[in-house]
């Protein structure tokens, strides 16, 4: 019997850290978002340059949000990279798929609201929720 | 695709999350390799040979050719 094992904590702690940078960077652009929509209204009633600047906000912080879950992804080990690029792929055609025939019941009058963008990132969030969840137990 | 992860591991006294510590992946990816669900890639498959000193033919075996 052998218990020696070379025994790195280094992947594991990498992993926490990018998780931890992604969600920091999720929270902060999704403030941003609640900031650029409502602050024209509730906070500097209106001023255009305050828009830009928040919307220019948002942007960025969406843009440094892209990065660190790239990096999040390029740190997980295979199966997990695996389980997350089955769920993308599904959330990304059911979305595609979905939101266009959405968009045709709307043009077409089939329903009698609007059709949202929100709608459509709320089928995507909940379709790759799922996607993750199915992977998971999969593999499990 | 067979191996023999589990034995070896045995042999050894590694349990799942000693061996995904050493491998640098997660506890759930040393089960699933284990029981068949997923085949590791070609630079997973040699970091495994390396720590267990074999050849990768010694952990993998195609099921198609035995």
């Amino acid at each position: 019997m052998n218990k020696s094992i070379p025994d790195t904590n280094a992947w594991e702690a990498r992993t926490k850290k990018n998780t931890k940078s992604l969600a920091l960077w999720t929270a902060a652009w999704t403030l941003s978002m609640a900031l650029a929509t409502f602050g024209p209204k509730f906070i500097w009633q209106g001023d255009r340059l305050l828009t830009i600047l928040a919307i220019l906000l948002n942007l960025g912080l969406g843009i440094g949000m892209i990065v660190a879950n790239k990096r999040h992804l390029k740190g997980l080990d295979e199966l997990q990279q695996k389980i997350q690029l089955e769920a993308m792929a599904l959330a990304l055609g059911v979305g595609l798929v979905g939101g266009l025939s959405y968009s045709l019941l709307d043009i077409t009058n089939l329903i009698h609201s609007d059709a949202e963008i929100s709608h459509l990132v709320i089928l995507m969030a909940l379709t790759y929720m799922g996607g993750i969840v199915a992977g998971q137990v999969r593999y499990k | 695709m067979r191996n023999r992860l589990k034995v070896l591991r045995a042999e050894r006294d590694w349990t799942q999350a000693d061996l995904a510590h050493a491998l640098e992946v997660s506890r759930q990816t040393v089960n699933a390799i284990e029981t068949g669900k997923f085949d590791p890639s070609l630079p997973l498959a040699f970091k495994m040979a390396r720590l267990f000193g074999l050849a990768i033919e010694e952990i993998f075996q195609d099921e198609a050719g035995s």
